[in-house]
Order: structure tokens, then C-alpha cells, then sequence
């Protein structure tokens, strides 16, 4: 974002960028070449076949070339050209939806008209994003109230950012500089005034910079006090406490698939966990009561991200736990059973409903 | 909807019965229920669309949309399907005596038909009151008393005024057909020789009632059996 | 002003068969609706070409310094609810369909007059909901409406605008229902399917996809201003809702609806093309069978809207190559269309020079299509200002190079009038370019990521915003000129022959303008649309 008064071409400053404009160039090759073409005919039929004044029609053959050839042959190249499109776009896309396993991760929360972000570390910044050149970035995002769109043209990639869950987008940052960012969805009266600069750093530059921002602790450190202020620590039993074994222990659950009280099965990942504090009824763990009371209304879309990533830093410790069967998860809660009403948690509020 | 009230054809026969663009009876009458059928069509998409939404949010949160689908009450349900399954009868009867050309009877039938409407409509208005009585209209002081995964409930309860609201706004415009067409039979408009309006709404009217049919099992029946511990 | 027909009019036609206001008002016949129509439809494009401008000029400089980003975001939801609910779904259907289609096909009439009059009603309704949201301060959702911010946090007038264009929907449904049954019913003797004229076959499909679509966008509307007036929460997701559900429904019909747009321009450009090279279009049924085609590979590709929406990464897939599919038939008709000129016996008049830059526009607006149905392209691209360029591209380039066309091309037939050639031409060609400068920096802009619906935007961006700000006023001066020369020509324009370009299609069979029934005796067809042979053309100097 050096100040240029103008430019025809954006930057391309991510891994994927390059890739972007390789088929970017195929298209805008093909369609100069089939709109010249056709402008050129055009043009030239016009000026070729034109009727002279008062000329009779001169009597036009209709079968004088083979029309069905033709159609055929106009049908079948734009269809092979286009099936080359399709699947260079999608192969580019499958890059792009699936981040690396191995990245540095960041958590965006969009609102009217703000991007707020955490880092891993604690490091927390409004309409600025910094990140480290050559390294992959893996982003979380959700929104506070409409939909937003996580816009960076320098990486050539985007992702809408909406209520009520997670999306994700990743780059890799190759090229040290200050790209923009934007909100490409429509978003309200500032829509246009909901962007930042994206700052990529070297490692070091990075990292001396994280150290200045981050004093509340890293995300999961702020997670787990959450974590014990909302209570959720008297029942579930994590890294730093036993639980009651009233409810599944959350050590090693992570990325692991559960299986439900109705059979069904489901991934054990972020939008599980938010939804479980927000809608605990909607998909319970087989084994387990319907004894948690709802958090909506307590917990910030940012402390969730947080509570998220305390729970993703309880495991699964080395991936060598694939998936948790509810037995598993009981032997290890081991703890015995406390009771209910010792609870000092939002629970005590909650309506008798839902019990 | 304006959209049935704008078939000509349906409720507002001129005084010459054929127009002057079509050549004879049977053509403009075979216009009409091409017209008609189309008409219907565009309904299927319209209801469509709130079927769709349905089904989305049903497999999303079945536990809610079970245990909310058991706040509807079963009885009151099935007498009012049953109502609606009569209100069919008397207006095909009320086609067939048209056909025939019996005005007394063709006026009768449309009356029950009428009626049995009005007592659907009634039915329905009940349920509305007894539901917003007991806080189960969402957005206003919403509390899905005893429900399981209660959250998600109000989306079950949205679907329900929409799809059901949208279908009595059907059956009141109907209703307001059925008058026009009690009137004008009474005049004797209608015989052998000219009945296209009766026939129409006929069609109409069924349709409205096969909605019934789809939206009462979704709405009451589907999840009766697993009642949510 | 249009009745004031002169007296040497040789006999009674549809203008001056009754007098007065209300036996315009009251009419049946169908070409005085599209009389009607025409004057709506002119009044909401001027309207929405207004907004146009002024969003023209708040993005001249890059700081938003003109009004504030509240203002600006009314009146780019204006300008799109506009120009695609109230101006271009109507424009050439319910303008040339209503008054061509009886004609063309040997009718009377419509199927239903009563309710094609009604459809005009509703129309308007429809349209006066929209004109009091504007007089009311506007409403700020774009014309997308997505929720949850136009179902919760919106300032606008959201339910009024809704019920606008829910009303205004059912006018474009009975207008489709009217035109299948029509079509289907209402054809002369002889007229059999093979032997229709393609704009007929490009206004069956635009029928099919109106009435099977429209009914969709009504339903979903009909849920959004329930959920913003009653809170009931259909895709909010504070109960679990799916606002990406609202996506979904806008879009199944939305997608369509452009071809409701391009599709009648299609079936204008065609029968220009075949009369003024007096040819038969080259392949008659792959130009018919691509406008169904259209119409209903049209239908299952609206997840392309969708691809950064966080629906999964195998729907993209699945929506991206159907995208690629649809975009074929487009293909062979332009390719059909150029070739129906080779050999042919080519006249560049105004409708000519219409038709062949909607071949230019339409092709780099479907190019640009490819660019937007291909995945990874996409995802840089959506959002952004190549996006306002290609569907600008199909819709002004497309849709209103074809609504222009096929008002000069029909225009004597209308009004029993001809119109000053030389201005005709002087303007079609200023809206070719006006056009292009306008809209082609979008794409460039677009590729560097200026985002749409933006109030202000980075100082790089200036330069090409400036192009378009300057084409845009080309563009205006473009649409200005036609205006004036046809107003003209009503009163001072020299009386049209029947048949002044020696078409074959059955409309230029009767006189112009026609009588109100249309035809003094029941055309007979014998022989394929498109029979030109050197004794029956007609020519006028």
C-alpha cells in the first residue's frame, strides 16, 4: 500500500497470488481472442455483405455451408475451453479452502464496522492485521451482527464472515509490505470505511512486535480463566481441574469425532464447541444428561474464540487419539461426583426448562 | 394475494361469456384452464419455497423441531384436516352440479363449502390466540415451555405461522371467491353451457387443500411418535 | 401527446380507435398496455439512471465528499432495486412482448387482456410502493436485501420496499402466465411451433422462468418483512437461523432473473439481425433451443452467487461447472447470429447498429462470466467492481442495447412513424462508447480489488473511477438524444409504410400502427418464419 496515486494491476504478495493471475491470464486471453473474433466478423460481414442501394437481395443459398458441423464444432471448443476454466478454478479453490494443517493461527471478529483480532500469543488489534512473510496464516472468523467479508486483493483471497459461526480463510504471505484490507460484503452505513492495512513483517520484525502487544496472556491462557469464571470448570474436566464427571471431559476430545445421544456422529471442532456453550441441547454427547444451561447472552463472540482455543489446547495431545468414544471419555473422569447446586456458574440463573 | 383475485376467468365472468379474441367456447375455456394450471404452478414455487426452508432447518435442529412439533395439538389438527377434506367434497359437488346445470344445488354446496372454510379459518384463529397465550409466538416474549434444546425452537415456531398463516391468507381469498361465485350463481350464471368460474376455483381450492395435507403432517404429525425424553 | 395523431392517418387504428384518458386507462388491448408499460418503464429508468449519475458522482474523487455514506448507500439501492425490479424485468417483455407477441403470432390479443391490464396495475403498485420509500428517506440494504442486515439492522424502509417488489412480482408472474397461455393457445392457423418467429421462443422461455421463479423471490421477501416486522426470525441466526438460507432463495430466483433481462433481448436481436441481413437466422432451432436451454439450465446454478458464503467446497464445485454449462447456449447464438450475416444482404440502420454492439457487449459481458464461474478466480473477484462491470455489461450492454434496438426497430410499427436515421445513428453509436468507458475500468478496478458498494475508496483508484464517472456522462447524453428525436418523430416524423424494412415475421403484415383487432382477416401461415425470397421484400429507400 506504498502511496501510489495510480495502478492498473494489484499487487500479488501470497502464495496463491501467482496462481490467481496464471488463470487470469488464460481467461482474459481466451475472451480477447473470441471477442475480437467475433467483433472482427461482425465488422466485417457488415461492411462485406452490405446492400448496395437498391439492390435486389441477392438470393442467398441456405445450405451453402454445413450448418450441423458448425453448431457442433462452436458448441464443443467454448464447452472444452470452459471445462479447462472450471477445472483450474477449482483446483485453485481447493488450495484455498483448505488451510494448512501446520499454520499459525488468528481469530477476526467482524462488527459494524471494525475488524477486531486476537493472536494466539494475546496480541490484539483493531483494522490492522500483522503476520509474519513465509509463513502460513490461517484465519477464524465470525461476526458480531451482519455479515462481513475478510477481503485482502494482495493475496487474492476473501472469505464472508457471519453470525453465528465459523468460517475460515489462509494465506501465506510472501512478499514484506502493507497490502489493504477490506470489507467486501455489504455491511451498513461505514461499509466503506470497514477496512485496514495488513502489515506482512519478517519473522523477527514479527516477533518483536508481538511482544509489545501482548500482555493479557495468550488466547488460551485467557480462555481457561474464562473457562473457571463461567463455571464450566466445576463440571468438565480439563487441563487444570478434575471436573464432576457429569460432563464429557474435554482433555484429548479436540478434532476427534463424537458420537451423539442420538447415534449420529460429529466432529469435535470449533463451531461443535461454540455451539454447544450457545445451544448446549441441540447435539449432546452420548452418555451425558441434558444438564447445561445455555451461555448465550454471557459470553462475547471473542470469548468464545477464546473458550475455543482453551479447549483446542487441551489436546489431542499428538494426533495419536483419532477419536473419542464416550467410554473414553468417562474412564477418564475420575473425579467423584459433586453436586449440582455447589455450582457457582450462570447455571444457578438459568430457567427450570432446561433442566 | 392479488394473484388469484387476477384471474379473470376465475371470478369475474363478463356479461358475453366469450370474448371477442377467441374463437369459440371451447377454445377460450381450454385458455382458462391452461391459465389456471399455470396459476397453480406458480403456487407449488411459492409454497416452495417455505417447504424448503423447512427441511433445512429440520435436519439442522431435529430435537427442537420434534419436541416443538409436539406444542401443536393433535386433535385440533386432525378436525380441522378433516374439515377441509369435507370443504373439497362439497366443492367438487359443487363443480358437478354446475356441469349439470342445477343452480339450487350448485348455490347449497358452495354455501357448505363456504361454511366449512369459515370453520377451518376459525379453527385456525383459535390456535393462533392459544399459542400466543402461551408465549409460543417468537420475537415476543418467546418461551418454548418443557422443550428440548429450546433455543432453536423459535424457528420451528416461525415456520409454522409462516407456512400456516400464508396458507389461511390463501383460504381467505378464497373465501372471498366463493362469495362472488355464491352471488352470481344465484343468479343463475352458471350451467351446462358456462361454468369455467366454478370449475377454476375448484382447482383452486383443492390445491389449497393438498397444501393442508403437506403442512399438517409436517407440522403435527412428523414427530409425535418420538416424543423427546 | 400520443393520441394526438393527425387526421391524414389513413384509417382507424389502436391509437385512435377511442378517446380519451380513461379508455387508456380501461383498455384491453393489449398494445395500448404496452403503451402503458412503455411510459412506466421509461419513467423508472430515467428514475434509476438518476441514481446512476449521482453515484457517478460521488465516485469521482475518492474520499466520500458529495454525501454522506448514508446517502450513497440509499442511492445505490435505488439505483438496483430500480433499474432490475421496476425497469428491466419489465422492459421488453411487457413493453415489446405484449405488443408483438399477438401480433406476431396472428392473436387477436393476449389470452387474458383483463388480466394483462391488471398486470399493469399491479405493476405501478408496485412501483408507487417503491416511489414512496423514496419520498419516505430510502432504504440502505443494496438491492440484495441480505439478511440479517435488512431483516434486523437497517435503517431503512425495508418492509415497504419488500412489499414494492413482492407486488410488483406478481405483475411480472401474470404477465408470464399470460404469455404461455398465449402462446401455447392463441397462434393462428398454420402457426405451428417450428414456424415461430425466435422472439417468441426467447419470450416462452422468459415466460417459463418468471413464472416458475418469481413465485421464489415473493416467498422469501414475504419471510423477510415477516421477519423484520413481527422479529419472527426466519434466518436470524440468534435462533440458529440461516441467513445464508436467504442467500439460497434470493438467489434461485435472482439468477434466473437475469435471463428474464437478456433473454427478450435475445429474441430482439435476432429478428433485427434476420431482417436486416434478409436472411434466415443461420441454425433456427439451436437459437430456439438455446433460449430454453437457458431458461432452464438457468435455474440450477444460482450457488455461483455463494462461492465465499461458507457453503461447502463440493457445492461450488457442482454450481461452477453447471455455471459453465449455461453459458453454451449463450455461446451459440452468438456465433449463430454473426453467421446469419455471412452472405447475407447487410443493412446498418439504427436497429442494425443496436443489435450488433448488444453482439460486442453481450460477448465480453458472458466472457466475463466464465471468469466469475471459475472458482479460484472467483474468490478474488466477487464483491468487486468486475463483478458491477460484467453484469452492467449483460444488462446495459445486453438487456437495454436490446430494449433500444428494439424500440427503433418496431418504433414505425408502434407509432405509425419513422424517426430522423441520422440522429438514430449519431446516438447509438455514443452509447457504444459512453458505454464502454464507463463500465470497461471496472473490470481493471475490479481486479485490484476496489470492493462495490463503496462510498469512498484508496487515492490509487481515482484514475479509472474518473473514466467511468466521464463515460457515464457519454453514456446519459446517449440515452438523452433517442429521447428527444422519438418525441419528435410522434408528432413530425414522416408516416411509416406497413412494412419499412421488409421483414417477414407477421407483425409487418398489417398496417402502422395496426387496428385494435390487429389484423382486418385472420393470417393463414403456409411457410416458415423467415422466408425471404427476392419478388415479396419490400423496399423503402
Amino acid at each position: 500500500m506504498e502511496p501510489k496515486s495510480f495502478q492498473l494491476f494489484p499487487e500479488a504478495a501470497s502464495s496463491i497470488a501467482g496462481q490467481v493471475d496464471g488463470l487470469y491470464a488464460y481467461l482474459v486471453l481466451i475472451s480477447a481472442f473470441f471477442s475480437l473474433l467475433i467483433a472482427f466478423l461482425v465488422v466485417f460481414f457488415a461492411v462485406k455483405y452490405r446492400r448496395r442501394n437498391d439492390e435486389i437481395p441477392r438470393p442467398v443459398d441456405e445450405h451453402s455451408i454445413g450448418g450441423m458441423v458448425l453448431e457442433i464444432v462452436w458448441s464443443v471448443i467454448p464447452l472444452g475451453l470452459s471445462m479447462v476454466m472450471f477445472a483450474w478454478g477449482a483446483s485453485i479453490f481447493f488450495t484455498e479452502s483448505r488451510p494448512p494443517a501446520d499454520a499459525m493461527e488468528i481469530f477476526v471478529t467482524g462488527k459494524q464496522w471494525m475488524w477486531k483480532i486476537q493472536h494466539n500469543e494475546g496480541a490484539r488489534e483493531i483494522n490492522e492485521l500483522h503476520v509474519p512473510v513465509n509463513r502460513d496464516i490461517r484465519l477464524t472468523l465470525t461476526s458480531e451482527d451482519v455479515i462481513h467479508d475478510f477481503s485482502v486483493p494482495a493475496f487474492r483471497t476473501k472469505t464472508d464472515v457471519l453470525p453465528g459461526r465459523y468460517t475460515t480463510e489462509w494465506f501465506r504471505p510472501t512478499k514484506v509490505g502493507q497490502y489493504h484490507l477490506f470489507c467486501a460484503e455489504y455491511c451498513g452505513t461505514k461499509h466503506s470505511g470497514m477496512i485496514g492495512t495488513v502489515y506482512v513483517m519478517n519473522e523477527a520484525d514479527y516477533n518483536t512486535w508481538l511482544g509489545v502487544g501482548s500482555g493479557e496472556g495468550s488466547m488460551a491462557e485467557q480462555g481457561q480463566s474464562l473457562f473457571n469464571q463461567l463455571g464450566c470448570a466445576t463440571c468438565h474436566a480439563s487441563a487444570i481441574n478434575k471436573g464432576n464427571g457429569r460432563c464429557p471431559n474435554l482433555n484429548g476430545l479436540f478434532g476427534t469425532t463424537v458420537e451423539l445421544k442420538d447415534g449420529s456422529k460429529t466432529r469435535f471442532d470449533e463451531s461443535y464447541i461454540r455451539e454447544s456453550v450457545l445451544y448446549p441441547q441441540s447435539k449432546i454427547v452420548a452418555g451425558y444428561d441434558d444438564i447445561m444451561p445455555t451461555f448465550k447472552g454471557l459470553v462475547t463472540e471473542d470469548g468464545l474464540l477464546k473458550l475455543v482455543e482453551y479447549v483446542k489446547s487441551l489436546g489431542p495431545a499428538n494426533g495419536t487419539q483419532t477419536s473419542a468414544t464416550p467410554a473414553a471419555v468417562e474412564t477418564s473422569a475420575s473425579q467423584p461426583k459433586t453436586p449440582a447446586q455447589d455450582r457457582t456458574s450462570p447455571q444457578a440463573n438459568s430457567r427450570p426448562g432446561n433442566r | 394475494m392479488a394473484s388469484q383475485a387476477a384471474d379473470p376467468h376465475a371470478i369475474a365472468p363478463g356479461a358475453t361469456p366469450l370474448q371477442h379474441h377467441f374463437e369459440s367456447a371451447d377454445h377460450q375455456k381450454d385458455a382458462s384452464t391452461i391459465g389456471m394450471w399455470v396459476f397453480l404452478v406458480t403456487e407449488v414455487m411459492f409454497f416452495g419455497g417455505m417447504f424448503l426452508a423447512y427441511f433445512v432447518y429440520r435436519q439442522a435442529y431435529p430435537t427442537a423441531f420434534a419436541s416443538a412439533s409436539n406444542k401443536t395439538s393433535l386433535l385440533i389438527g386432525a378436525a380441522n384436516t378433516t374439515v377441509l377434506i369435507c370443504s373439497s367434497l362439497t366443492m367438487a359437488l359443487a363443480v358437478h352440479f354446475a356441469a349439470i346445470g342445477k343452480k339450487t344445488l350448485i348455490v347449497l354446496f358452495l354455501i357448505l363449502t363456504l361454511l366449512l372454510g369459515g370453520t377451518f379459518l376459525s379453527v385456525k384463529a383459535y390456535e393462533y390466540h392459544d399459542k400466543w397465550v402461551h408465549h409460543e409466538v417468537p420475537g415476543h416474549n418467546f418461551d418454548c415451555e418443557g422443550c428440548t434444546d429450546a433455543g432453536h425452537t423459535p424457528l420451528f415456531f416461525a415456520l409454522y405461522f409462516g407456512m400456516t398463516g400464508l396458507h389461511a391468507l390463501h383460504m381467505i381469498v378464497g373465501v372471498g371467491i366463493i362469495l362472488f361465485l355464491i352471488v352470481q350463481a344465484n343468479k343463475g350464471a352458471y350451467g351446462p353451457a358456462w361454468h369455467t368460474p366454478v370449475e377454476l376455483f375448484g382447482l383452486y381450492w383443492h390445491f389449497v387443500d393438498i397444501i393442508w395435507i403437506f403442512l399438517f403432517p409436517l407440522l403435527y404429525l412428523i414427530d409425535r411418535s418420538a416424543v423427546p425424553k | 401527446m400520443i393520441t394526438a395523431t393527425p387526421q391524414e392517418r389513413p384509417k382507424k387504428n389502436y391509437i385512435n380507435a377511442t378517446e380519451g384518458l380513461k379508455s387508456w386507462l380501461l383498455t384491453h388491448d393489449h398494445k395500448r398496455i404496452a403503451i402503458l408499460y412503455l411510459l412506466g418503464v421509461t419513467f423508472f429508468f430515467a428514475l434509476g439512471g438518476l441514481f446512476a449519475v449521482l453515484i457517478r458522482l460521488e465516485l469521482a474523487t475518492p474520499a466520500g465528499d458529495l454525501v454522506d455514506s448514508n446517502t450513497y448507500n440509499k442511492f445505490f439501492t435505488m439505483h438496483g432495486i430500480i433499474m432490475v425490479f421496476l425497469f428491466l424485468i419489465p422492459s421488453i417483455p411487457a413493453v415489446m412482448g405484449n405488443f408483438l407477441i399477438p401480433l406476431m403470432i396472428g392473436a387477436k390479443d393476449v389470452a387474458f387482456p383483463r388480466l394483462n391490464l391488471l398486470s399493469w396495475y399491479i405493476y405501478m403498485i408496485g412501483g408507487c410502493f417503491i416511489i414512496t420509500v423514496l419520498f419516505l428517506g430510502g432504504v440502505d440494504t443494496g438491492w440484495t436485501f441480505y439478511t440479517p442486515f435488512s431483516s434486523s439492522y437497517s435503517n431503512g424502509y425495508v418492509i415497504a420496499s419488500g412489499l414494492g417488489i413482492f407486488i410488483a412480482g406478481f405483475s411480472s408472474i401474470l404477465t408470464g402466465l399470460n404469455f404461455i397461455v398465449t402462446i401455447h393457445r392463441m397462434r393462428a392457423p398454420g402457426l405451428t411451433w417450428f414456424r415461430l418467429p425466435l422472439f417468441i421462443w426467447a419470450h416462452y422461455a422468459t415466460s417459463m422462468i418468471q413464472v416458475l421463479g418469481t413465485p421464489v423471490i415473493a416467498v422469501t421477501l414475504f419471510l423477510l418483512v415477516l421477519e423484520r416486522g413481527l422479529h419472527i426470525g426466519f434466518f436470524d441466526p440468534a435462533y440458529g437461523g440461516d441467513p445464508v438460507l436467504f442467500q439460497h432463495m434470493f438467489w434461485f430466483y435472482s439468477h434466473p432473473a437475469v435471463y428474464i433481462m437478456i433473454l427478450p433481448s435475445m429474441g430482439v436481436v435476432t429478428e433485427i439481425i434476420t431482417t436486416f441481413s434478409s436472411k434466415k437466422p443461420f441454425g433456427y432451432t439451436f437459437i430456439a433451443f438455446s433460449s430454453v436451454a437457458i431458461a432452464v439450465f438457468g435455474f440450477i446454478v444460482w450457488g455461483h452467487h455463494l462461492f465465499v458464503s461458507g457453503q461447502s467446497v463440493y457445492a461450488g464445485m457442482v454450481f461452477s461447472i453447471l455455471s459453465y454449462v449455461v453459458a453454451i447456449p449463450s455461446a451459440i447464438k452468438v456465433f449463430n447470429w454473426t453467421a446469419t450475416m455471412y452472405k447475407g444482404s447487410v443493412r446498418v440502420t439504427t436497429p442494425m447498429l443496436y443489435a450488433l454492439g448488444f453482439i460486442g457487449l453481450f460477448t465480453i459481458g458472458g466472457l466475463t462470466g466464465l471468469f466469475l464461474a471459475s472458482l479460484g478466480m472467483d474468490v478474488h473477484l466477487t464483491d468487486t467492481y468486475f463483478v458491477i462491470a460484467h453484469f452492467h455489461y449483460v444488462m446495459v450492454g445486453g438487456a437495454i442495447m436490446g430494449f433500444l434496438g428494439g424500440i427503433h426497430y418496431w418504433w414505425p410499427k408502434i407509432f405509425g412513424r419513422m424517426y430522423n436515421e441520422g440522429w438514430s445513428k449519431i446516438s447509438a453509436i455514443i452509447v457504444f462508447i459512453g458505454f464502454n468507458l464507463t463500465f470497461f475500468p471496472q473490470f481493471l478496478l475490479g481486479y485490484m480489488g476496489m470492493p462495490r458498494r463503496y462510498h469512498a475508496y484508496p487515492p490509487e483508484f481515482q484514475v479509472l473511477n474518473v473514466l467511468s464517472s466521464a463515460g457515464a456522462s457519454i453514456l446519459g447524453i446517449g440515452y438523452l438524444i433517442p429521447f428527444c428525436y422519438l418525441l419528435w418523430s410522434l408528432k413530425y416524423g414522416p408516416i411509416a409504410p406497413p412494412n419499412p424494412w421488409g421483414a417477414t415475421t407477421l407483425e409487418w403484415q398489417t398496417s402502422s400502427p395496426p387496428p385494435t383487432e390487429n389484423f382486418e382477416v385472420t393470417p393463414v401461415v403456409t411457410q416458415e418464419a423467415y422466408t425471404y425470397s427476392t419478388e415479396e421484400v419490400v423496399h423503402v429507400g
